[in-house]
């Protein structure tokens, strides 16, 4: 059979016990749960909110791609990928990933997987809202994400 | 070559102050690349956000291209700064 695979772009944040449950209830064959959330930063209390824009359409087909060569990778049972966009305060919910497994290390490599892409392929770019009110500017890409996702290539 | 849709995100559609636009541009332009230089020399606007090219990505019809990719058959091509969600 092959995994429940769910990409969502979204306004509204989401709830990651119910989209565990959305991989796990109703079946015994799951052994392994891996999550990851990002959460927004307040950078050492100077940030206000971050902006995250997003190309419409691209932002989806994207992730669902990462979400599917992750599926053909490893023997996953579920691949969930949720990005919201708009304003997002500090603490709260920015991304979702989560992925199931019958065990662990599939869902561990896939879940990481899945991010590392999603970072340098997903089109989202976040603008800083400074607490002093000031509109700060664009996150800057970063060397490190790019690496990180190189070397699921050599793996 | 037919009428492009265009759609500019984060800091290229701030510095070029639109979201996007329908433009045809002449035959002989080829692909990406040659097209940003097209763009370029269209206004000061368009200068300022193609200043540093190679940091520009592109898509056509919603999937990543390279600079050197052919735009003939493109219906939409995007251009966008280096992506940072997650």
């Amino acid at each position: 059979m092959s995994p429940l695979i769910k990409v969502a772009i979204q306004r509204e944040d989401f709830d990651v016990a119910r989209e565990i449950e959305r991989l796990t209830q109703g079946r015994g064959d799951v052994g392994a749960v891996v999550t990851f959330t990002g959460l927004c930063r307040d950078e050492a209390g100077t940030l206000e909110a971050l902006e995250l824009e997003h190309y419409p359409g691209m932002a989806e087909d994207e992730i669902e791609r990462v979400a599917k060569q992750a599926a053909a990778r490893w023997p996953l049972l579920g691949a969930t990928a949720i990005h919201r966009f708009g304003k997002v305060l500090p603490g709260e919910n920015i991304v979702l990933v989560i992925a199931t497994s019958p065990h662990r290390r599939a869902a561990f490599e896939a879940a990481e997987f899945i991010m590392d892409y999603l970072k340098t392929r997903a089109p989202f770019w976040k603008k800083e809202h400074c607490r002093d009110g000031s509109v700060g500017d664009w996150v800057e890409a970063k060397d490190a994400d790019d690496s990180a996702a190189e070397r699921w290539e050599q793996a | 070559m037919s009428a492009l849709k265009l759609s500019y995100f984060a800091w290229v559609r701030e510095r070029i102050g639109r979201p996007g636009e329908i433009l045809t541009p002449p035959s002989e332009v080829t692909n990406i690349g040659e097209l940003i230089a097209w763009l370029s020399g269209r206004g000061e606007e368009y200068a300022y956000a193609f200043e540093n090219a190679n940091v520009i990505r592109a898509a056509i019809d919603r999937q990543h291209v390279k600079h050197d990719a052919p735009i003939a058959d493109a219906r939409e091509i995007a251009f966008f700064p280096p992506m940072t969600g997650g």
